[in-house]
């Protein structure tokens, strides 16, 4: 095992119960979860890599591929629904040429569709890495965009 | 004295000496709303300020306050005098009004929204008390009472509000008087349902077995609503004490915490909550010597709508898919790890320390015959003042939307409470008093207090789609009527949508909403049709208008709209020219422009950008396919 994993696991018994919250710490770390990382954890909970996905996949906050380095998260509460967030989706989609839930080929964007950001008096919201956009616009949007790098 | 009380008069004289501060006291609302908005910004350029102008304040970052719609919010006290309140404050008017106070020694109040003075004196002439504001003067603070007042950070703040007086009464009580004196209240289960507090705690404290378990469900996943966020960003303790009270009531032996792992503000606070607990013998071992032993771990929910559902969560925690299972046994009986289990909302924890400290019948006189005590809500959407509010149960709709949230801009068409599992009410239904049978009987629900404005610029037929769309990708599929029923929902609501279904889809839709509603195994499925169910019923002349004219009333949905130019408006000033990015508009400046429908694919950035004249989307307007204008 890597030094890595042994912190990772270093606060935990090995009991199912830990599942969700040792994927949680492998997420944090790498930015995703990886073939390697699900083996490393199915050794040490002693359950199947299956076991591990299955749990894994049925929730929406893991993924399994290589984050991109800039994170635009949509937000598709209903608030945002109602002031026009589907329309920011589009203008994201044309502006970086993916889809929600795909990186760009150079790595530069990951583009994602999030139920709810909790900031729903502020609608519609936009998320960039860790900044929060509050009453965001087709226009406004693309002129943020720009500043990432 | 023992332990508690010298805690608690070192406590009183830190917020007594924060009120009548020798300098200056800024206060931030700098909950995750403050935050979208620019808080930190603000935060910022206050610092710098201070520091350019060589003036010393303290500066108290607080939650947020409720009128969301007014932030960044700035107090700034000055010393002896009560704080006074700015909006909209960002980094610019920031500068501009510490300038003001500090250069010139006096507040700007001119350009203040209220003070926190005494309610009846008015130091500061005709500038309104906070609380007298329209937003705010309807509602009765009980839970958010400390919401925007104190540092969430600093447990003596808590404690100098009379906080942890609700488990010293409820160790004074005991168990069964404590259920008793829940029960006088009236508490009801503050995340949907409304099942009376009490009885749930009845069936676990008197179930077999050693070990029991207490869960705040923290998980609100209902997309438009952050009451629960909210809560705990600006009073954690507050949550964390009502823990205290629910699982010394039960007997429970372990307590857990399950958050959206999408809040992270909130879980700081809770972390930075239960250490500070720990260091004034609040949690852990023999609490406040009561010779009782009670822990609280935090678990982040790892983002599944379904886990709202109490067996759902229950499986989450163990590690599993949040998938539900059919009861019984109830989680009281049997839940996590197969032991007794108490699963409450957060809102009801925050709401039981006022119950035993203030006593039962204080809390009663508030709210209806049913429905005691107050709620929070979440009040969004097209209303002019959004944000977070508290109201007795009862209060009418009307009351909520016009007098707190100041109405509509465009005028009113419905309000969806409840969330997804809720429905659609239309303007007949404004003098419903918002308790939970009313809003049954109207055939939402109360959910866990999600309340959303549509004007007559939003498509319920949409909104409808909107909700299933949610609620399909969320079923956790174990069901059939659920997992297929709902797909189903989605694809004729698309098609209505598209201008492409016929009079009798309504008719299948309506009998597949019936049949997912009574078939399903756990409450996402039981109330996803819900949406469907009452916009069909208090809107079908909308559904009618998509099928039969292909017209959209509320141009929204896209494939029933065009956008053009007014020539008559128009005056050629080429910024919808320069936003628009496939070409589709063109024309020279000062001449009215051409939109070319063939290639416009209406994202709205004309539409946006068009502005100038004062009258903001006036030269383009949306065009329904199916009306001549």
């Amino acid at each position: 095992m890597t030094e890595e994993f042994k912190e990772i696991f270093e606060n935990f018994q090995g009991k199912e119960s830990d599942l969700i919250p040792i994927l949680q710490k492998t997420q944090e770390k790498f930015g995703y979860i990886s073939q390697e990382a699900t083996q490393e954890i199915s050794r040490f909970l002693k359950t199947s890599e299956n076991e591990i996905y299955g749990v894994a996949s049925f929730y929406a906050q893991f993924r399994f591929s290589k984050p991109g380095r800039n994170v635009i998260k949509i937000c598709m509460g209903t608030a945002c629904h109602v002031k026009g967030g589907e329309i920011l989706c589009d203008a994201v989609e044309r502006e970086i040429g993916i889809k929600p839930g795909q990186v760009t080929p150079d790595s530069k964007y990951e583009f994602r569709r999030v139920a709810c950001l909790g900031c729903c008096a502020l609608a519609p919201v936009v998320q960039i890495n860790d900044d929060v956009y509050s009453q965001m616009t087709v226009v406004k949007l693309r002129e943020t965009l720009a500043h990432y790098e | 004295m023992n332990n508690f009380e010298s805690i608690q008069k070192k406590a009183k004289a830190k917020w007594e000496a924060l009120q009548h501060n020798d300098i200056p006291t800024i206060f931030l609302g700098a909950a995750s709303c403050g935050r979208a908005a620019g808080a930190m910004q603000t935060l910022e350029a206050i610092y710098q300020t201070l520091d350019e102008h060589k003036v010393e304040a303290k500066v108290v970052q607080v939650g947020c306050i409720g009128p969301c719609y007014l932030e960044p919010l700035v107090d700034i006290a000055l010393p002896g005098k009560p704080r006074v309140s700015f909006s909209n404050v960002d980094p610019k008017k920031a500068k501009a009004i510490l300038e003001a106070t500090f250069l010139k020694g006096e507040l700007p109040l001119q350009r203040a929204v209220g003070h926190f003075g005494e309610k009846d004196d008015s130091p500061f002439g005709e500038l309104p008390h906070f609380f007298k504001l329209p937003m705010l003067e309807p509602q009765v603070r009980i839970v958010l009472r400390n919401c925007g007042f104190i540092n969430p950070e600093d447990i003596d703040h808590y404690i100098a509000r009379d906080g942890y007086q609700g488990i010293l009464k409820a160790f004074e009580l005991g168990s069964e008087k404590i259920i008793e004196e829940v029960k006088k209240s009236g508490l009801r289960g503050r995340g949907g349902a409304g099942f009376p507090t009490f009885k749930k705690w009845q069936i676990c404290r008197n179930a077999e077995g050693d070990e029991k378990y207490l869960i705040c469900n923290a998980d609100e996943g209902d997309p438009g609503a952050f009451m629960n966020r909210s809560l705990i960003e600006g009073d954690p303790h507050a949550v964390l004490e009502g823990m205290l009270i629910a699982a010394y009531a039960i007997g429970a032996t372990h307590g857990y915490i399950y958050i959206r792992a999408e809040y992270p503000l909130a879980i700081a606070r809770l972390r930075n909550g239960l250490a500070q607990m720990r260091e004034y013998g609040l949690i852990g071992k023999n609490i406040l010597n009561s010779g009782w032993d009670f822990d609280i771990n935090i678990k982040e929910g790892a983002g599944a709508f379904v886990c709202g559902e109490e067996t759902a969560l229950i499986a989450s925690v163990e590690g599993k898919r949040g998938m539900p299972r059919s009861r019984p046994p109830f989680p009281a009986i049997s839940g996590l790890f197969g032991k007794p289990t108490i699963i409450n909302n957060t809102e009801t924890l925050g709401t039981l320390p006022n119950i035993l400290r203030n006593g039962a019948d204080w809390y009663s006189q508030y709210g209806t015959q049913e429905s005691h005590g107050t709620k929070t809500f979440s009040l969004v959407g097209k209303v002019r003042r959004t944000g977070l509010i508290e109201v007795p149960l009862g209060t009418t709709l009307r009351r909520i939307i016009f007098d707190i949230g100041g109405g509509t801009l465009k005028p009113f068409k419905a309000v969806q409470t409840g969330g997804p599992s809720g429905g659609c009410l239309s303007e007949e239904f404004l003098d419903l008093p918002v308790d939970y049978e009313s809003l049954t009987s109207a055939g939402s629900i109360m959910g866990s207090g999600g309340l959303i404005i549509m004007d007559e610029d939003t498509c319920v037929v949409d909104l409808a789609r909107y909700f299933l769309d949610f609620t399909q990708k969320e079923s956790c599929g174990k069901c059939t009527p659920c997992r297929v029923g709902t797909r189903h929902m989605v694809e004729i609501l698309e098609k209505i949508t598209r201008g492409e279904a016929d009079l009798e889809m309504l008719t299948k839709l309506q009998n597949l909403a019936e049949t997912v509603k009574r078939g399903s195994l756990c409450g996402l499925g039981q109330t996803a049709p819900n949406p469907v169910l009452t916009t069909l019923k208090y809107f079908r002349d909308e559904y009618v208008s998509h099928v039969k004219d292909k017209y959209c009333p509320a141009t929204v949905c896209r494939e029933l709209l065009e956008y053009r130019v007014i020539p008559g408006k128009c005056t050629g000033c080429q910024r919808c020219v320069s936003v628009c990015p496939t070409g589709a508009i063109t024309g020279p400046r000062s001449e009215p422009h051409n939109l070319d429908p063939s290639k416009c694919i209406k994202c709205r950035a004309c539409y946006e950008i068009c502005r100038f004249d004062a009258i903001a989307g006036d030269a383009i307007v949306i065009r329904s396919k199916g009306r001549a204008s």
